[in-house]
């Protein structure tokens, strides 16, 4: 096996890895007892999802203004999400909103 | 290849019908703007799949962007939550949407079959025309920009007339604030208290203009245009007016240089046609600016013209925001 296709299938890989960790925080949305461990969840997909498949994609990009752009993409994702998610958490802490504790029905 | 674009087209299509749905029966108005946001978003990405670029970016900063944006200072002012109508006052409206729903899907059949090699839009000679000859003409890569300021700058100014009137209605009807009336409070749509928020924002908004010039100025050669630079540009007014208060915004781009940048776009653009009817050709005619060197005087027109979309765009946006988040609602 060549070198480049070696860091293509790497990217492939990552990309994968993206997709699953996408899924499983929407699973995480959906099962989750609260406001904030799906918020949790979320955030998961936002970062670790979305970054995972940049990554990816960057091993795979054809040429470098693909990658300096999905760098780009990339940097700008990582300073909002987890912005975004902090948010939307502070602002249910404000409103008041309780954490689950363990036995309590889901909400 | 065909059936990976149909397979993501119809993915696309049925989270859009879901969306929909979801935007019907959803009481809580806020989840349903949201929902909102989602549908542009998806049909942004079905634009992208059609590999209308242009249209898709408009749509993305349009639609999941700045309306989003707009409706939640509009629910800020009302009730987040949708009042129960009657049943049997839903009937009519029902009706109504199936038959115009059914009469829609109707006229659908008559349209050329998706991709089509034979359909009006691939025969007609104005395809060979835009495509082809627009290269030699005006020189611009991207031709949906050549299309939209030059071939068709008359249509483009009518839209830029009409983001105007918009906008100088809603000044007209929203402007008015009374000052000091303790029965009415304006709702705080701040969020300078979140600190975290505060920093990365101030570390977002050169990026945010910078990414707006670029989108500007690059439209000959990839998509973007005056449209959607003008909306990054409002909403980079729009972040900083959400995250610092709508008075600290105010001082950045006070009252009156907003009405100057409104006014100012479409006349710069309708400047530009008069410009070239003074030099001998028709208004908005661009060859006229260079007449020893069309494709210079064509690039030169097109720069003005969708600079001058910019500037309107981006002062009604942030305007319509402006008079939104001052409003005073009884307590």
């Amino acid at each position: 096996m060549t070198a480049p296709s070696l860091v293509g299938s790497a990217g492939g890989v990552l990309v994968l890895v993206g997709a699953l960790v996408t899924l499983s925080g929407g699973v995480g949305l959906l099962r989750m007892p609260d406001f904030y461990s799906r918020v949790h969840a979320a955030g998961l997909t936002d970062t670790a999802g979305v970054g995972l498949i940049a990554l990816g994609l960057i091993l795979r990009a054809p040429d470098w203004g693909v990658v300096v752009r999905l760098l780009f993409i990339l940097l700008f994702l990582l300073l909002t999400s987890p912005t975004a998610t902090h948010a939307l958490a502070q602002a249910a802490r404000r409103d008041g909103v309780r954490v689950w504790t363990d036995g309590e029905p889901r909400r | 290849m065909t059936s990976e674009i149909e397979l993501i087209s119809l993915v696309l299509f049925a989270i859009l019908v879901v969306t929909a749905i979801g935007i019907t029966r959803l009481r809580g108005l806020y989840g349903a703007v949201m929902l909102a946001a989602l549908f542009s978003l998806v049909i942004a990405c079905l634009f992208v799949v059609l590999d209308a670029v242009d249209v898709a970016f408009t749509e993305a900063a349009v639609g999941a962007g700045i309306s989003t944006v707009l409706m939640l200072t509009v629910l800020a002012l009302t009730r987040a939550r949708e009042a129960v109508t009657p049943r049997r006052r839903l009937w009519p409206a029902g009706i109504g949407s199936v038959l115009t729903g059914g009469l829609l899907i109707y006229g659908s059949q008559d349209l050329p079959a998706f991709g089509a090699r034979d359909s009006p839009v691939q025969r007609h000679p104005i395809t060979e025309a835009y495509l082809l000859e627009s290269q030699n003409d005006i020189g611009v890569p991207n031709t949906v920009t050549s299309v939209l300021a030059s071939y068709r700058g008359y249509d483009t100014f009518g839209e830029l007339a009409v983001i105007f009137t918009a906008g100088t209605a809603v000044l007209l009807l929203l402007s008015y604030v009374p000052r000091h009336d303790p029965d009415f409070e304006r709702r705080k749509l701040l969020l300078a208290d979140y600190r975290i928020l505060r920093v990365v924002s101030k570390i977002l908004f050169p990026f945010i203009f910078l990414f707006a010039l670029y989108v500007q100025f690059h439209g000959d050669y990839g998509p973007g245009g005056g449209f959607q630079a003008g909306v990054i540009f409002a909403s980079g007014f729009v972040l900083y007016g959400l995250v610092f208060g709508i008075d600290n915004a105010r001082r950045v781009v006070p009252r009156w240089l907003l009405r100057v940048l409104i006014s100012s776009g479409l006349l710069l653009y309708g400047g530009v046609g008069l410009t070239s009817m003074l030099l001998g050709g028709t208004f908005l005619d661009y060859d006229a600016l260079s007449p020893s060197h069309p494709v210079m005087g064509q690039h030169v027109g097109i720069l003005l013209v969708e600079l001058g979309v910019g500037i309107t765009v981006a002062g009604v946006m942030t305007a319509i925001f402006f008079v939104f988040a001052d409003r005073r609602v009884l307590q």
